[in-house]
């Protein structure tokens, strides 16, 4: 286990009430433990209390209640300048009168450090972060990508114990943020140092960080890595939020260990599972991806690439021997071809509308559906998980 | 169906008619209108300008009176530095001498108020746009009050202060101070102090405050972080700001009137006492050299901010 680098115990930030309002809790009860070298990012909408936790651990905003520890030392009380953090902030906050190298150097300059070091120090970073021919321009000469790129030189070159980055990647276009990413996410496994990261992007979390903490309205929901978070999503909201999600609605009918099996309408259950105990009869809502339900014809042959085929019927039974499988009847409302999948609106048992993404191997032809259709389809209960609200 | 109904309005579609009384009316009052959008800057200007174009062109004027040009000449000027002003005209009253004593009145005035006013004028701009406190929009409101109360009240008022600051000094120690340059200085950093703020106020407003964030998180104290980021954003606002208050304290007359003490005229005091009967044609002279140095003044501190202005795009 690598030591805890960043812990917050309860954090609280309440801003002031306006007239006539109750004060506003921005950040409701936050408790993290961040590891030494991780790449950890906080992910939520706007004003879900992402920026504000990360400003507390910068310390330019102050603890309505709770702790922060920074190597197991209470920073609530300590100012910015003495915290061994550093931000890079979503408008990067260039230094507009000073040359790149001088905003590089700063940083260092107020530590102390000697010129000629600083500027030795300085031109390291700017290599590092690949910018080492712009060290005489002004911030408003580089393009966007350029000045983030300064921005981490001169957060970088400070040697943190922690880096905290506010929507980096923000302002970049989207084939830049990209490359962006890949890179930041290498820059921080080479250095080693401890990134927290705000962002509302789920792929962009998904991608750079390696666990996630998902937070809405000043709390946080979930904290694992981005699996754990996409595969078994501990609420509703955190199921909607990261990537896209069907929400099933079903009564229990029995339960067995993690395994329950769900009612959908008179003649039809499915079985899903359940990280926590329910009561027969409770009314249950459950996950499920829209790329973990397949799809077939209701009747005829399936036609295998190889050549051979397979009536539908001997393929169901097929299905059936496996006794996680749920496989039902469900009705084409519409299909949507986007290139690499097809999006198919289903109608299933119970009167619900479902959304099923299906990778298109073969030619369009073969496996396409058209709204109106009569259709199975099946996934594995494994993949159908009930959700606390 | 919609489609079909867009369709056969087309196909049907009916010549449009056009009143051409009625585009001939528009188009007249349209005409007139622009013509009077002309003529109307025409006047505005030429009552704005005329006068001082008047007082600069007959400060050239060779022959004494002061309304029926007589021919070119620099006369009032090297009278003036040659305190050689006629005998025999109210002017003659005054000497070089006096006017030297008043510019340098003015000049020490304008440069003490000035850099007073900058000073305390930067640190209410500070206060008002960094600082949380209770009453700031209050605050905020009356910072433009002595911009817009008329002077004579600001004078009057600062006579009475001054009247009862001095009796009350008095009576504790026993000597007595009176109006003097002092009472000068203070009474213009009282509303150049405003103009200061308002100034920089706007420049600090326009601030990204994450820099100074930025500077506190690289580790810098408070005092570096302003020394190092906040002012010199905020220079070019300081500067034309204390232009501004030089410019205003230079050519101050009310205020200046109530607050003078004996033989602390300054330069607009000296100018009022010489045309109190007659124009002395010295004065236009006078008055041209005061419009061109402050001209420039306003020039440069506008220069200033659009400088700003351009920078932050």
């Amino acid at each position: 286990m690598p030591p805890i680098d960043v812990e917050l115990r309860n954090v609280i930030k309440e801003f002031p009430a306006r007239r006539n309002e109750t004060p506003v809790r921005a950040v409701d009860d936050v408790s993290l433990q961040i590891d030494d070298g991780e790449f950890f990012a906080l992910l939520g909408p706007s004003g879900c209390g992402k920026t504000t936790t990360l400003r507390m651990i910068a310390g330019f905003e102050e603890t309505t209640y709770g702790e922060i520890l920074i190597r197991g030392k209470a920073v609530q009380h300590v100012p910015p300048f003495h915290r061994p953090v550093n931000t890079v902030f979503q408008d990067y906050a260039l230094f507009p009168h000073m040359t790149v190298l001088q905003n590089v150097m700063f940083g260092l300059e107020m530590e102390g450090v000697k010129r000629a070091e600083a500027r030795t120090r300085a031109i390291q970073a700017l290599e590092l972060v690949r910018l080492p021919k712009a060290i005489d321009r002004k911030p408003r000469q580089l393009s966007g990508g350029q000045q983030q790129r300064v921005a981490l030189a001169r957060a970088l070159v400070k040697k943190p114990t922690v880096l905290l980055l506010d929507e980096p990647l923000g302002a970049l276009d989207l084939k830049l943020r990209k490359e962006m990413q890949f890179e930041l996410k290498t820059m921080q496994r080479n250095l080693g140092i401890t990134f927290i990261f705000v962002t509302h992007d789920q792929e962009e979390a998904m991608t750079m960080a390696d666990r996630i903490a998902v937070m809405d309205q000043g709390k946080v929901l979930q904290v694992g890595t981005p699996e754990e978070i996409y595969e078994t999503p501990a609420t509703q909201f955190v199921a909607d939020f990261i990537g896209e999600t069907n929400f099933i609605r079903g009564n229990v009918l029995s339960s067995n260990g993690k395994y329950i099996t769900v009612k959908l309408d008179e003649t039809t259950t499915m079985k899903a599972v359940s990280d926590q105990p329910v009561a027969d009869n409770q009314e249950v809502l459950i996950a499920l991806r829209p790329e973990k339900i397949n799809v077939f014809a209701a009747k005829g042959t399936i036609q295998y690439d190889e050549g051979s085929s397979e009536s539908t019927e001997d393929y169901k039974k097929a299905l059936l021997r496996d006794p996680n499988i749920n496989l039902m009847r469900a009705k084409v409302l519409q299909d949507v071809y986007i290139g690499t999948d097809t999006r198919y609106s289903l109608d299933i048992p119970g009167n619900q509308d479902i959304v099923a993404r299906v990778q298109n191997f073969g030619l369009r032809s073969d496996t396409y559906f058209t709204s109106g259709q009569e259709i199975n389809i099946f996934w594995n209960a494994e993949n159908a998980r009930v959700l606390t609200k | 169906m919609a489609d079909q109904a867009l369709g056969s309005r087309s196909a049907g579609g009916q010549a449009i008619e056009f009143d051409q009384g009625k585009i001939r009316r528009d188009m007249l009052i349209r005409r007139i209108g622009k013509i009077g959008l002309l003529i109307n800057p025409i006047f505005a200007y030429f009552f704005l300008w005329a006068p001082i174009i008047v007082l600069v062109v007959f400060s050239f004027n060779a022959g004494r009176n002061v309304f029926v040009w007589q021919g070119f000449s620099v006369q009032w000027y090297t009278n003036i530095f040659n305190n050689t002003i006629q005998a025999g005209t109210e002017a003659a009253n005054f000497n070089t001498q006096q006017i030297l004593n008043a510019v340098g009145n003015t000049i020490v005035v304008g440069i003490a108020a000035t850099i007073i006013s900058t000073a305390l004028g930067t640190l209410v701009a500070l206060g008002l746009v960094r600082g949380r406190f209770p009453g700031k929009k209050a605050l905020d409101a009356i910072l433009y009050l002595p911009v817009v109360i008329p002077e004579i009240a600001q004078g009057v008022s600062l006579l009475v202060f001054f009247g009862i600051l001095f009796d009350y000094a008095e009576s504790v120690s026993g000597s007595r101070v009176s109006y003097g340059l002092g009472t000068i200085v203070i009474g213009h950093v009282v509303f150049c102090m405003s103009y200061v703020a308002i100034v920089v106020r706007a420049r600090l407003a326009d601030m990204n405050p994450r820099l100074e964030e930025a500077a506190r998180d690289l580790g810098a104290n408070e005092w570096q972080t302003f020394w190092r980021v906040t002012f010199p954003l905020i220079l070019p606002g300081v500067v034309a700001g204390a232009l501004l208050a030089f410019t205003i304290s230079l050519d101050d007359f009310v205020v200046t009137f109530f607050v003078q003490g004996v033989g602390t005229s300054t330069l607009p005091i000296l100018v009022y006492s010489m045309l109190k009967r007659r124009v002395p044609p010295e004065i236009n002279a006078i008055s041209t050299l005061m419009l061109l140095v402050s001209t420039i003044l306003v020039g440069v501190s506008l220069a200033m901010q659009g400088r700003n202005a351009a920078k932050r795009t």
